[in-house]
């Protein structure tokens, strides 16, 4: 363990070490360079370790991956577009899509209203009384979803009638005569995707609390007062001066969201690994690539994932320069 | 963040708050019982399941198997004194959370430290340097802030193995190349609000970009750099599928890897060892998220705001 200790220590301080000799280098480099190059060039060097990272990182992999997804399992040899016609036509996979659809339509969208609705009510309490809530809303962000999982294994934990039951759910319902419930094992309808949902909003609505609570809290006094002033009732000036005030932080809060969840893969991994109906595009990359070693699918499904997330790239970079444009 | 899960400011937004001049409490409706009532019922939700963990780890096995946590306030004297610490000492010992504790402070750390660096170089050459192609590389950021950091698996692992690179720093590289876009644009909307003048004198005075970097920007860019420091880390900590793809289990894990591993995966682990590695992989997140909770929601808020 000392030993450990001792080396990780080192370890880390010859990884941060190396980043900073990176950049005293380049810059030496750049001042060696006759002064007419080193103003020219020394833009491209501050930027140059970043950009090899993101194109290390992101560029040659989205390349690579397409170019995987038309290739078989290993990689080998090309397949043109079966890897997708195979996953398309699959029952399994058809539900595994449904599911993350479901999830891109609730989660968001729910995140939104219970972030608002707790930043609106908290921000009628007195300073100390809004701290304390939004501190005690905002603490599961901090928690991974490995731990979020041991948490929740409690609340939905199922034991066959007649035993004790150690999951609130379950007790609260035997409590009140009821049989208990598998919950994680009800599929109809997706409810138990739903339950697995209610863990994400869990984790996520105090980030969006936080946002737009900062953002009512940015719209003038006077544009509330004055409606109330025209006789306008609480909802009337919720809906109609407030909201349209905020809406860019809404968007903000919703895209975020949507895209995190685009990309869900711990809280399904951990809590069913996709069993009783629950899979999602993440969970499936994962399995396609680490339990059937099918470079082809996990490829052709991280492409369908890069495809879907277009439109949100092309709002980003609008929304971008019309921010751009009014500063 | 949760993997964390989402990224914050990706989109510009969030006026400054406008209502300083405002009364304290600014909000001129004031609570009634039914907000005070409300409120505390969703506190209490979002408070219980973490509470119920918190008490099952200190559970003994057989507690914390045949009855739910929550009897400890029906019998409580039959229950307490059954308190123990063992399952801490057992998950942390048994389960080689001690060394995964150990490997997440490594993977964290430089995973943190080194984008921010990078990041806080290219952010200064896009907010002060003029060079062709600016706008055009910046849009790119942008766009490529929301690519799912899927694309990268099976590409690195190939590159990994050719390489021949393994542990930590597999880990580290690739955070640096997944948490770059963020960081670029979170650190490059912070430093647009900094007053051009200071920085323009100081280049009169004789000072080289690399000494105002380090001199100026870099003081003057606390706040932005602490918010993304803090999100970064939680979202390194806390991360799973970039740890299990590039080191997986094993002597270099991280501490969700060995509580997924060797707790969860494990059926005959134990409710009450998997609650006390369970409470373990969170304290040092949520006392990071505690002691700077007013940093993080600063950066989360003010920080992707234009000046």
């Amino acid at each position: 363990m000392g030993a450990k200790i001792v080396t990780t220590i080192i370890t880390v301080l010859i990884g941060v070490g190396a980043a900073f000799v990176l950049y005293w280098v380049l810059n030496k480099l750049a001042e060696v360079l006759p002064s007419r190059w080193e103003g020219r060039l020394k833009p491209y060097f501050y930027i140059l370790p970043a950009y090899a990272a993101i194109t290390l990182y992101l560029i040659y992999p989205a390349i690579q991956t397409m170019v995987y997804s038309f290739k078989d399992s290993s990689s080998t040899s090309w397949v043109g577009w079966d890897n997708y016609t195979n996953l398309l036509k699959q029952h399994g996979f058809q539900q595994t899509l449904i599911n993350t659809l479901l999830w891109m339509l609730i989660v968001p969208a729910v995140t939104v209203a219970l972030g608002l609705g707790v930043a609106v009510l908290a921000d009628r309490l007195t300073p100390r009384g809004e701290q304390t809530a939004k501190t005690l809303v905002f603490m599961p962000m901090a928690i991974s979803f490995v731990g979020a999982g041991t948490i929740w294994r409690f609340i939905y934990a199922y034991r066959p009638e007649g035993q004790p039951q150690i999951g609130l759910q379950n007790a609260i319902v035997t409590a009140f005569g009821g049989q208990p419930i598998p919950w994680l094992e009800q599929n109809q309808f997706h409810i138990n995707s739903l339950f697995l949902m209610i863990m994400l909003l869990w984790a996520q609505v105090g980030f969006s609390m936080v946002l737009l609570s900062a953002a009512i809290k940015g719209v003038p006094i006077d544009t509330l007062e004055a409606a109330r002033i025209d006789g306008a009732n609480e909802r009337q000036i919720f809906f109609s001066v407030m909201v349209p005030q905020i809406w860019g932080t809404i968007m903000t809060v919703f895209v975020t969201t949507l895209i995190a969840v685009m990309k869900i893969f711990d809280i399904v991994f951990v809590m069913t690994n996709g069993a009783f109906n629950t899979n999602v595009l993440g969970n499936e990359f994962f399995n396609q690539l680490f339990t059937n070693f099918n470079n082809g699918a996990a490829a052709a499904i991280v492409v369908m994932l890069m495809v879907a997330t277009i439109p949100i790239m092309a709002y980003q970079v609008r929304h971008f320069r019309n921010e751009e444009a009014m500063g | 963040m949760t993997s964390a899960q989402t990224v914050p400011g990706v989109t510009t937004a969030t006026p400054r708050a406008a209502r300083r001049g405002a009364p304290k409490g600014g909000n001129p409706a004031n609570a009634g019982w039914l907000t005070k009532v409300v409120l505390i019922i969703v506190c209490f939700l979002w408070v219980v399941p973490t509470f119920g963990l918190l008490v099952t780890s200190f559970r003994p096995l057989d507690d914390a198997n045949n009855t739910g946590w929550w009897t400890i306030f029906s019998s409580p004297v039959a229950y307490l004194q059954n308190f123990t610490f063992s399952n801490y000492t057992e998950a942390l010992q048994k389960a080689h959370l001690n060394i995964a504790f150990v490997n997440s402070i490594a993977i964290a750390l430089p995973a943190t430290f080194i984008p921010l660096l990078i990041a806080a170089f290219a952010a200064y050459a896009f907010t002060f340097m003029e060079f062709p192609g600016r706008n055009f590389l910046f849009l790119a950021v942008v766009s490529l802030l929301i690519v799912p950091n899927y694309v990268a698996f099976v590409p690195i692992l190939s590159v990994y193995k050719n390489l021949g690179l393994t542990g930590f720093p597999t880990v580290w590289l690739a955070h640096i190349g997944f948490g770059m876009s963020l960081a670029i644009y979170i650190l490059r909307n912070y430093m647009g609000t900094l007053p051009k003048t200071v920085i323009e004198s100081a280049k009169i005075d004789g000072a080289s970009h690399y000494q105002t970097f380090f001199r100026l920007v870099l003081p003057m860019s606390v706040p932005a750099l602490a918010s993304f420091a803090i999100f970064q880390f939680l979202w390194v900590w806390n991360d799973l599928l970039v740890a299990l793809v590039f080191i997986g289990p094993g002597e270099n894990a991280p501490i969700t890897v060995a509580v997924k591993n060797n707790l969860i995966g494990q059926a005959g682990a134990g409710w009450n060892l998997v609650t006390a590695g369970g409470f373990l992989s969170m304290i040092v997140p949520i006392i990071v998220f505690l002691s700077m909770q007013r940093f993080f929601v600063r950066g989360l808020t003010a920080g992707a705001v234009k000046g």
